[in-house]
């Protein structure tokens, strides 16, 4: 039979930004009502194909066609009316508009050239949110008051708010948990049985088998495989292919003898509590010791970070640090008294985008490079140089703007900035947001081995097998209450996910320490 | 890593087209881009000077003169580009040049000579910064807000002072210092203390925590604040700042009029902020340098000395200086983008 041309194919492809060759003549097929995955490490070019795709970006070399005719997209209007909408990376939505504006941002429904508020608006909207699942997001209110999962959901609101024939979703389950992916696998899965194509881009392997129907993976621009089975491909290859060597996505051995149960804990929280947010929280972590806090997103689990943190203050409770207590709601006091936060906005709460990245990464350590308050250049340089090596930042040269970086390496650079500071708790909210397999692996190992080194890490994630596999004591949370607290070898993934859901509140059943065994745990895929 | 990074920021160095530039290369290349611009329109103003009144603008007495004006609004632009970094305004420079200036020149305070008129007028002007910074950083004001209340309250109370009347200034050693033959190592020493401001500035922004910490504020308060930075403090001393450059600029006014007016410094907010803006400084913080802020004041002042060498009136002034901000903005935007 005669092929149909495909709903969309871009070829030859090429992009360069100043310095960086983005792009370098990629080519990819998207046929009607296929779930298309884009694979690649961090800064591998996906998110610069995707919006080349939506024409943000204009390629410098390359041809796209439509339905088997030639197109230029020569800007994001245009790419729209053609019905392909994108769900970026970073979300681009107005805080300070409402959830109905902000869906028909750009083409309001109007009447004699006015902008008709209100009911029309909102009505369209309602039945958007609806059809995606949540009925429960009022169209009246200001996205800014939204959770990170609801915001995702105006978004794709607003992408579905045009007639679309292809959507492009950038690490769209990034921000969600379990739960919330299944919601979104749904969606998908009804866009598809009405032929609408679907560009999906994820760093976990295990959600492209589930949703996927092919998989182009990109390496340093170039696309290095197209439209392979998703279903049928090994892990393994995938893997190999995307990264150019053999990772052991396996988390790192926990120490063979257990942390000594006497040595006294670094971080004490007693009793700390807001009022709202989460109830009581007492929990210890001791030098060397990884403490994983496992919940759904809006359990409360980023809120006691912030809080431990100083950055919130608590209406109840006490923060100790190596015996002394902090003062309550003073980021001041945590960082001196040698806490770090990698919060889990990057973009909002930790980045300076203006900026280089080793002004970012020596913000919080600049005294260190000052002698009365003159800073030596040289001397700053040489320190981000060497603690964004250790992350294998891209590219290496920590004298680029930080808004130039991947996703990823953003994170990485986040990460960097305690690396160098060397405190002595460090506080990590989803570290691993949209980090590669690779990076992972890598990461894994640089918090298993600070620990090791005496640091003492209360993580947060919302992957369950990260928790598991990274954390040697695990607090499972359950809408601002801790439910269950447990050594990480006694649970598994359904087990968490089971106390996550519905577990009615247990006394806390052992805080035992880690008795010796246990060493890594499989593949999470 | 051996080599520090220092990249000569020779202005005049011509920007070099070969393809692959390193990062900090084409970053550096940027910068010099906006400040070449710059200089390009001082220079496209000098020839025009020079054209419409060749003998009279290119006198070294009249270019003197420029300069001579250009230092007081150029010491407060110097503070005003810190505050408008951190993501701040501060609308109370004129009227804290006011205020300096006449309790500054009054009976009692000449009483104590140089040093007594120095010290007032520099203490007032710390003064004003401390409250408006106390209120913004501590208060929560808004920075529009807690300023444009200081410009109002100041004003009143350099009327109130001087009951509107001209404070003349009987101290010699002062009066010497506004000679139009006066020189300090061979500089006017009004020109010599604006060059000295500019540079400590520079030295603060580009070197020190402080300015580092002022670029994080100004670029991202709440990740400067989950850095560890004390983003209140910092507000404070940078109201500070810009009120210790106003006392400055206040001498430099006493110095320069022979007097205490307190009509002195009047719209000095408006044209600091568009020297500022004009130089390159993101009104919105984050970005800016000293170099460009500097070379708006002076092209002011230059369009100012050709406007009045001819006999045009300031509502034309007013209306070419509108253009120019306009136009340097749309320049710089052009640059930004495509680079
Ligand atoms: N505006 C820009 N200016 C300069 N370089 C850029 C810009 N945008 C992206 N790059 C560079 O282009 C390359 C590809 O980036 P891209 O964001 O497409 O990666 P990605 O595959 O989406 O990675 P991630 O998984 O981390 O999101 C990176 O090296 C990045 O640093
Ligand atoms: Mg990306």
């Amino acid at each position: 039979m005669a092929p149909e041309p495909p709903l969309l194919s871009m070829s030859g492809i090429t992009k360069s930004f100043p310095g960086v060759r983005a792009l370098d003549g990629v080519d990819l097929d998207v046929q009607a009502g296929e779930v298309h995955c884009l694979l690649g490490q961090n800064g591998a070019g996906k998110s610069t194909l995707i919006k080349v795709l939506a024409g943000a970006h204009q390629p410098d070399d390359g041809t796209i066609s439509w339905r088997g005719e030639p197109v230029t997209l020569r800007s994001p209007i245009v790419a729209m009316r053609l019905g392909i909408a994108t769900i970026y990376q970073e979300l681009d939505l107005v805080e300070h508009l409402s959830v109905a504006e902000n869906v028909h941002l750009g083409h309001e429904p109007t009447a004699a050239g006015f902008v008709v508020r209100g009911k029309a608006a909102k009505a369209s909207t309602a039945a958007l949110l609806k059809r995606l699942g949540h009925p429960e997001v009022e169209p009246g209110r200001l996205v800014g008051e939204l959770s990170a999962a609801q915001q995702q959901i105006v978004s794709m609101a607003r992408a579905l708010s045009h007639d679309v024939r292809l959507i492009v979703m950038d690490e769209p389950s990034a921000a969600l948990d379990p739960e919330e992916v299944d919601n979104l696998f749904r969606i998908v899965g009804d866009l598809t049985a009405d032929g609408v194509a679907v560009v999906y881009i994820s760093h976990r392997l295990e959600e492209i088998r589930r949703i996927g129907d092919r998989v182009t993976v990109l390496k340093d621009g170039r696309a290095v495989a197209g439209g392979l089975p998703a279903k049928s491909t090994p892990t393994r290859e995938v893997v190999a292919l995307m990264t150019g060597r053999n990772v052991e996505y396996v988390f790192p051995e926990r120490p063979a003898t257990p942390r000594d149960a006497d040595v006294a804990p670094v971080l004490e929280v007693q009793g700390l509590a807001r009022e709202g947010e989460f109830a009581p929280v007492d929990l210890t972590v001791r030098p060397g010791e990884i403490v994983g806090l496992a919940g759904l997103v809006g359990s409360g689990r980023s809120e006691i970070l912030e809080t431990i943190y100083g950055a919130r203050k608590p209406t109840a409770g006490q923060v100790i640090v190596g015996g002394s207590v902090l003062r309550p709601g003073s980021v001041r006091a945590a960082v001196r008294a040698g806490l770090g936060l990698a919060p889990e906005e990057r973009k909002a709460q930790a980045l300076l985008m203006l900026e280089s990245v080793t002004r970012n990464v020596s913000v919080s350590s600049m005294s260190r490079f000052a002698r009365g308050g003159w800073i030596d250049r040289g001397a700053e340089l040489g320190a981000a140089r060497a603690a964004t090596r250790e992350l294998s930042l891209r590219p290496d040269n920590p004298s680029v703007p930080v808004r130039t970086l991947s996703g990823g390496n953003q994170q990485k650079a986040v990460l960097a900035r305690w690396l160098l500071r060397g405190c002595r708790v460090l506080l990590l909210d989803e570290p691993t947001r949209g980090v590669d397999v690779g990076a992972r692996a890598e990461l894994y190992a640089v918090i298993r081995r600070l620990a090791d080194e005496g640091l003492a890490v209360l993580l947060v994630s919302s992957e369950v097998p990260e928790v598991l596999g990274l954390a040697d004591r695990v607090l499972v949370l359950r809408e601002g209450q801790v439910v269950h607290t447990a050594p990480a070898r006694e649970l598994d993934e359904h087990r968490v996910l089971d106390l996550v859901m519905e577990g009615a509140p247990v006394a806390s059943a052992s805080s035992a320490v880690d008795s010796p065994a246990a060493g890594g745990r499989g593949p999470a895929s | 890593m051996t080599q520090p990074v220092s990249p000569p920021r020779d202005s005049t160095d011509k920007v070099p087209s070969t393809g692959q530039l390193p990062a900090w290369r084409t970053t550096v290349a940027r910068a010099d881009v906006r400040t070449l611009s710059l200089l390009g329109v001082l220079a496209a103003l000098i020839v025009v000077g020079g054209i419409t009144k060749p003998d009279e603008f290119l006198d070294t007495r009249n270019l003197q003169l420029v300069l001579t004006q250009g230092s007081v609004i150029g010491v407060v632009t110097v503070g005003m580009t810190f505050v408008i970094m951190s993501g701040g305004i501060d609308l109370s420079v004129g009227a804290i040049v006011a205020l300096a200036s006449v309790w500054a020149t009054t009976v009692a305070t000449q009483e104590y000579g140089f040093a007594g008129i120095l010290f007032t007028a520099v203490l007032v002007g710390v003064g004003c910064g401390l409250v408006n910074g106390l209120l913004i950083a501590y208060g929560g004001m808004v920075p529009f807000i807690a300023t444009l209340a200081m410009l109002a309250s100041a004003r009143g109370l350099a009327l109130q002072i001087t009951d509107g009347a001209t404070q003349i200034v009987t101290i010699d050693s002062v009066l010497d210092l506004g000679e139009r033959d006066a020189y300090i190592l061979g500089i006017p020493p009004l020109v010599l203390v604006f060059a000295v401001v500019t540079i400590i500035g520079w030295l603060i922004l580009n070197r020190t925590t402080f300015g580092r910490r002022t670029v994080a504020v100004g670029g991202n308060a709440e990740a400067a604040r989950l850095a560890g930075i004390d983003v209140r403090r910092q507000r404070l001393y940078l109201y500070l700042l810009s009120g210790l450059c106003c006392g400055i600029a206040a001498f430099l006014l006493i110095i320069l009029s022979g007097s205490g007016q307190n009509t002195n410094g009047n719209l000095y907010e408006l044209d600091a902020i568009a020297a500022a803006i004009i130089g390159g400084t993101l009104l919105s913080g984050g970005r800016g340098t000293i170099v460009g802020s500097v070379l708006g004041v002076l092209i002011f002042t230059t369009i100012t000395n050709i406007f009045a060498l001819n006999n045009l009136q300031s509502d034309v002034q007013q209306i070419a200086k509108g253009a120019i901000i306009v136009a340097a903005v749309l320049v710089q935007r052009r640059t930004a983008s495509t680079t």
